[in-house]
């Protein structure tokens, strides 16, 4: 149970630093807007995650080495283009949907974090349904479709190729990392690390 | 000797950080209050679990109980109890005249899709953007009165 926290809540907190790198140079300002809430709301909800975990939310989410993350290699990703960004958004909140519903009963916090995904969600469709016949989304629906797999526990994984309407091919597991890791934790823990001893926030 | 009834009552000065028209009572994020031997138990449940301000608040529930005379102890519970139909009736007029659109109750709301102008009350608004200044709100504009507005989320 808890390594499916822990994987559940470094997903949300690597996937809120991905899209908060839309913040300020987004295509459009309400899409800067977007990403920059809907970031804050995965990174509140990896907080939230971590304090089940540990009475030291920060030294769990950022002291780390990059292999004893347990994100799956979807939302590690640099994506630089727009249809990638969006496909990833939507396919993570479709399966995310399954992976909290299936907590629901037994963490009254994933009900929680599952209101506020509802938002996330509509987002997510209302791009798909704008993008959904373009050649550019399709493709990168398409790249991102075994990574998105490697989210779920094998036997959620029917579900959501039912509900996205694509085939199950072979995952991309989680418990492996991209090269886009290590970097990533290099510039998001920069601040912690260069904090002096007993600095206060 | 402080009772719960006066911590309720201090209370309702807090405002909420981001959104000052409304209290923290008001916005029903205050759960519980216990009063045994001096000290104050509160039990608080953020909004939005990303909110920013949910360390203001609690630091602002612990001076208002010291201010009172006795010590808080405040509990932050990350449960499900929250909804924006714990927002008050008071809260929600108080949101409304300050323009930002109240959230309808859940089991209307999210099935009705209807969203109406705090300034004219009418109902001919349409979306802007699901996302606002804050994470509790969205963007809308009133096709009527030609307002743009601010939408409480229900959630």
């Amino acid at each position: 149970m808890n390594e499916l926290l822990l994987g559940l809540a470094d997903d949300e907190l690597i996937i809120g630093w991905r899209d908060s790198e839309w913040t300020g140079i987004a295509p459009m300002l309400e899409e800067d807007v977007a990403f920059s809430s809907i970031a804050q709301n995965e990174i509140g909800h990896a907080r939230a995650v971590y304090q089940l975990l540990s009475d030291d939310a920060d030294a769990l989410a950022f002291d780390r080495p990059p292999a004893d993350y347990r994100c799956a290699p979807l939302v590690e990703l640099r994506l630089l283009d727009w249809a990638h960004a969006i496909a990833r958004r939507w396919l993570y909140e479709a399966a995310d949907e399954i992976r909290i519903t299936a907590l629901m009963e037994e963490l009254p916090l994933a009900a929680k974090i599952n209101r506020e995904e509802a938002y996330h969600r509509m987002h997510a469709e209302m791009w798909h349904e704008r993008l959904r016949d373009e050649p550019r989304f399709r493709a990168a629906v398409e790249e991102l479709w075994p990574y998105t797999l490697g989210v779920l526990l094998p036997e959620q994984r029917e579900e959501l190729a039912a509900r996205v309407g694509l085939d199950e091919v072979s995952a991309v597991e989680r418990g492996m990392h991209t090269d886009e890791l290590e970097p990533l934790l290099e510039e998001m823990t920069m601040v912690r690390r260069s904090a002096p001893v007993g600095a206060q926030w | 000797m402080v009772t719960a009834e006066h911590v309720w009552a201090a209370f309702e000065d807090i405002p909420d950080p981001e959104i000052p028209v409304v209290s923290l009572v008001d916005l029903g994020v205050i759960r519980s209050v216990d009063v045994s031997d001096g000290r104050v138990h509160v039990e608080f449940t953020p909004t939005f679990l990303g909110c920013p301000a949910l360390e203001v608040m609690k630091r602002a529930l612990e001076d208002k109980v010291a201010e009172l005379g006795a010590e808080a102890e405040v509990e932050v519970v990350n449960d499900d109890s929250w909804s924006t139909d714990k927002i008050t009736a008071a809260g929600r007029e108080k949101l409304r005249v300050a323009g930002f659109a109240p959230p309808g109750p859940r089991l209307v709301q999210l099935r009705s899709q209807v969203h109406r102008c705090p300034y004219c009350g009418s109902t001919q608004t349409k979306l802007e953007n699901l996302f606002g200044p804050t994470p509790c709100r969205s963007l809308r504009y009133c096709t009527s009165c030609r307002q743009p507005f601010e939408q409480f989320k229900t959630i």
